[in-house]
This record gives C-alpha cells, structure tokens and sequence, in this order.
C-alpha cells in the first residue's frame, strides 16, 4: 500500500509549512516594507502593514546622501574578483587532483579544509600590520586578495567533487583520439563542467559579497563595501529606519535573487560534500 | 595512463593552490606566534620586548577571558540547540506533501542570504526596538512589558539574531538527507505497525545521525567567530555581557592596541577551532573513502 497522500495532510502541512515559511521570511519582509514608508511611519506605533503612503524617496536619499553606487561597486568589484581569481587557481588544481590522483591527493584535500577552519581572529594582528605596512588598509586589491585565499579551500573542494563526477571514460576516449591535455580541458571537460562551475562561482560570489570580518576590519571608507557601509547606520540610532531599510533591501536584493538559483548546490558546497 | 608526463603536470598545476594556501596558513600563524612572546603596543612603538609566555599568562588570567570565554560556548551551544531542534521539526514538516513547496523552500533559505550586518540591524532597530519594535508593539497588544532586548537580555537577543541566520542552513541540510531516505523503508514499517513516532525515533532519527553532525561541526566553526552581529549591535556590552573570544581579541588589538596578548588570544582561539576541527575532518576524510 502506497502512502496515499490524504487531503487533509496536504492541506494541514502545506499550512503550516507556509506559516512557518513566512515567519521566518517575516524580517526581510518588514524591512523591504519599512523601505517604502517615510521616516516617521517606519518607526510609528501602532505599525501600519500595507496602508501607509507609499514612497520611493529612501532609495534616492541612500544614494544623494552616503554615495551608494560607490559602496555597491566596491563590494561587486571585491566579491567578484575574489571569485574569480579563486577559480583561477582552484580550477588547475582541482582538475589535477581530480583526473591524476595520488597517494597524497586525499590529505592535500583535508589540509585544505583544514586552513578554512583557522578561525580568522587568529591572524587577525599580523594581517593587520601587513596590510597597515604595505598600504593595504582600506584597498580594494586587499579585500580582494584576503577573501579569495579565505574562500581558495571551498572552491576547490566544491570543483572537485564536480570533477570526480566527470566519466573518465570519455576522457580516455578523447586520449586516443589524439586530444592533447589542452584541448581536453578546451573542448571535453570544460563544457562537462559548467554546471558545476557555475554553481561554485555562484555560492563564492554569495560567501564574499556577505564576508563581514575582514571587510568590517581592513576597510573603512575608500574600500568599504555594503557589509561595511550598512555597519555604519549602526551608530545614529532610530533616526533613519526608512534609509536603512532601503540601502539594506538594495544591499541584499541581487544576492537573494542568486542565492535563490544557488540553494541546492549550498548544501553541497558548504557541507564539503559530506551530505549529498 | 597516469605516464610520467602527466604525472608532472598534475603537480605543477596543483602547486599553485598548495603554495598560495601554505603561505596563507604559515605566515600569519607564525607572525601570531611571534608577537604573542613579545611586549608590543601599537601605542608605544619601539618598546618591543620578548616577555615569553607572559602575554597567555595575562589573557587566560583576565577576567575578560572567562566571561568571553562563557559567553561563547552559550552563544554557540544555544544556537546549535535552536537551530537543529527547530530545523528537524521544519524539515519533516517540508518533505510532507506541501502545495508550493519551492516558495516555501525558498522563504526559508532567504535569511541565509542576508548579509550579517543587514540582518543584525534590522532585527535591532525594526523587531527589537524596546519602542518603537515591532516585537514591543506586539508585547503591548498582549498588555506585556515590552523587552528591552539589548539591554535586559543582550546575549539572548545576539543568539536569536544568529539563529535565525543560522537555521535555514541547518533545515535545508537536514531536509536534503530525509529527502534521500529510502522511503520503501518507512511503508515497510507503517505495515509492521509501526506508529509515526517510532518510524520518527527508530528510521528517521538514525538517518538524520550524521547530518546532523556535520550541521553542529560546520555551524561550530563559524558559530566560534561571530563577530559582525556583535559589532553592529552592542558592542560587546553591555560590560562584557555580549563579548564573545573573536570580540575580545579584536578589542585588545584593534581598540586597546595591545598586539601581544590580542596575538596571545588569538592563538588560544586556534586551537579551540582546531579540537571542532579535527572531528569534522575526519568525518569529511572518511566520507571520500567511499
């Protein structure tokens, strides 16, 4: 006997699965909401849900008053190149430790693990005074280069486990038919591995846009990207709820969207492939 | 054909991301060791002086240390408990039959996305305003005392911050393996007779065993250094009620310049990471036997 789905279940979970949904969605909800009223309706009591005067003004004001596009552009340009120059490197190695396994390959990946678990705090004090005697404080290059070696571990990891899915066969294939390794990669593993590469750029890009040490500990101003720039609403409390609702829904709103593409490589990718 | 040639490519495109990672790990670390056997202010530069172990000698002795200390195994060990006692609920509740399961999935996920400062913030200011919140409002509409979270409750207001971060990470994880369970072996079961909660205690619960266990060992390693929630919200404070290990470290380098014992501290802090570490390193390692 299959387990026959009754009605009443479907309409029992799927109620309570919406109500739980929702209430955990509710914060971001609110905040999108609080984005469109005016400074004085954000924080009125009673609140009001839906009727309140709808306006757009917040978005213009982020952007007249803190130089929005600045602070977007930096987090693009560090989210973005972190990843990129991640993959760069990981993409190499990866595919080696993948097609010529060693002896060795199995502890080179657990070590490689192993430096993501270094907890950043630990070097906090030498990257720091590096960064204060080479001019990297408040750089962009520098949040570039300190998130793609944070981030190095995970992409590798997630390539690889891509990579091992690759059938080898077709590879061997390729071989014989006189393919060198460069044309392999070119015109065989490249195209196999695309989704895989594009949901470990996804998932990276999401990890460095929402990086909130060392972009709130090496960056102040020039370099500062949104996680910093919405840090400092915290300090005039209360006064700009509406401001920073819309600089916080314009922060978030493309990594949700992408995010929303990502969920189901996330477990992957951050479990390290120990849950399938 | 793994010829020899191969073989040496193999290397030479590995070894960049070995070396980069290398220099990475040894560099800092070292530099931390280091410092943590000198006196060295940034405040009076020019005094440095290796004082040995005295830095860790007055990290762990300071009172500062304890509390931090405390305040980071209850930060960690109650978001763990929130999130995996209401993830599983949640995630059973999601792999029943539910009308419009991918919104559903996808409200869940969504606070997972938000940037740390974005939702410490919001959750400040918009739910946990001691007036003008929304969470005061609703204690009013009830004839309750509204809370003031940051200042009555600071540490419990933090650890819900953070789970709600944290918990859709653990419900999609757990989800994710009941959706792998066989589930001829749960019918097996309902026609044995067995009940709902016995399927739950005796099938589904030892399914969910090791995912359950990467959620702690993962959610650990970055539960240990939550530091932006602290940041935009109390400060540390209110005294040193919300300070956990990563804050008091980056306080004592950072606010008090004091490089030495931050350095000290920072090596304690390793090797807390590494015990965590060294458990889910070898759940990952004999995972790629298979």
């Amino acid at each position: 006997m299959a387990r026959m789905a009754t009605t009443r279940r479907v309409v029992i979970s799927t109620a309570a699965a919406w109500l739980f949904g929702f209430l955990i969605f509710f914060p971001i909800l609110w905040m999108v909401l609080a984005s469109f009223k005016t400074e004085l309706e954000a924080f009125a009591i009673p609140p009001s849900f839906l009727f309140f005067h709808w306006t757009t003004e917040n978005y213009a004001t982020v952007q007249e008053r803190s130089d929005y596009f600045h602070h977007a552009m930096n987090s693009i340009i560090i989210a973005g190149g972190s990843t990129l120059i991640a993959l760069l490197i990981a993409i190499p190695a990866a595919w080696s430790m993948a097609f010529s396994p060693t002896r060795r390959t199995k502890d080179i990946l657990l070590w490689m693990l192993s430096t993501k678990m270094m907890p950043p705090v630990g070097v906090l004090v030498p990257i720091y005074l590096i960064y204060k005697s080479f001019g990297l404080l408040d750089s962009r290059i520098g949040l570039v280069f300190i998130l793609c070696l944070g981030n190095l571990p995970i992409v590798i990891w997630m390539l690889f486990t891509y990579f091992k899915e690759i059938p080898r066969d077709i590879l061997e294939a390729a071989r014989m038919d006189g393919a060198t390794v460069g044309r392999e990669l070119v015109y065989v593993l490249t195209p196999m591995a695309i989704p895989g590469l594009a949901s470990t750029l996804l998932l990276n890009l999401i990890l460095a846009w929402n990086e909130a040490f060392w972009t709130l500990n090496l960056s102040t101003s020039n370099a500062a990207p949104l996680t910093t720039f919405i840090a400092s609403y915290s300090s005039p409390e209360g006064l700009f709820w509406a401001k920073l609702s819309a600089a916080s829904t314009l922060a978030i709103a493309p990594i949700l969207v992408l995010g929303w593409f990502s969920q189901k490589q996330l477990v992957r990718g951050l479990t390290f492939g120990a849950v399938k | 054909m793994a010829t020899r040639q191969t073989q040496l490519l193999a290397r030479s495109l590995l070894t960049p991301a070995v070396g980069l990672l290398f220099i990475w790990m040894i560099v800092p670390l070292a530099l931390t060791l280091y410092f943590s056997t000198l006196h060295y202010s940034l405040l009076d530069p020019g005094s440095e002086a290796f004082v040995g172990l005295e830095n860790f000698r007055y990290f762990l002795s300071d009172p500062a240390f304890l509390a931090s200390l405390q305040n980071t195994l209850v930060l960690v060990g109650s978001v763990l408990a929130l999130t995996i006692l209401l993830g599983i609920p949640l995630a059973l509740l999601m792999d029943q039959p539910v009308i419009g399961r991918n919104m559903v999935r996808l409200m869940v996920i969504a606070p997972f996305f938000v940037m740390p400062t974005v939702s410490a913030l919001v959750w400040k200011n918009l739910l946990m305003h001691p007036v003008s919140g929304l969470f005061a409002w609703l204690a009013q509409l009830f004839h309750l005392t509204p809370i003031d979270w940051f200042n009555d409750v600071p540490l419990f207001a933090v650890i819900l911050i953070v789970a709600w971060q944290w918990l859709p990470f653990a419900t999609l994880i757990l989800l994710t393996a009941l959706q792998s369970l066989d589930e001829e072996q749960k019918e097996a079961a309902e026609m044995d007779g067995a009940s709902a909660v016995s399927t739950f205690i005796y099938i589904t619960l030892p399914h969910l065993a090791r995912p359950i266990t990467v959620v702690i060992l993962i959610e650990t390693i970055f539960l240990l250094t939550v530091f932006a929630e602290i940041f935009v919200t109390t400060g540390g404070g209110p005294g040193l009620q919300t300070t956990n290990i990563a804050f008091l470290i980056y306080s004592q380098a950072l606010i008090q310049f004091d490089v030495g014992t931050a350095s000290a501290g920072g090596l304690v802090a390793v090797v807390i990471a590494n015990i965590v570490a060294f458990f889910l390193v070898r759940i990952v390692g004999r995972n790629l036997e298979a």
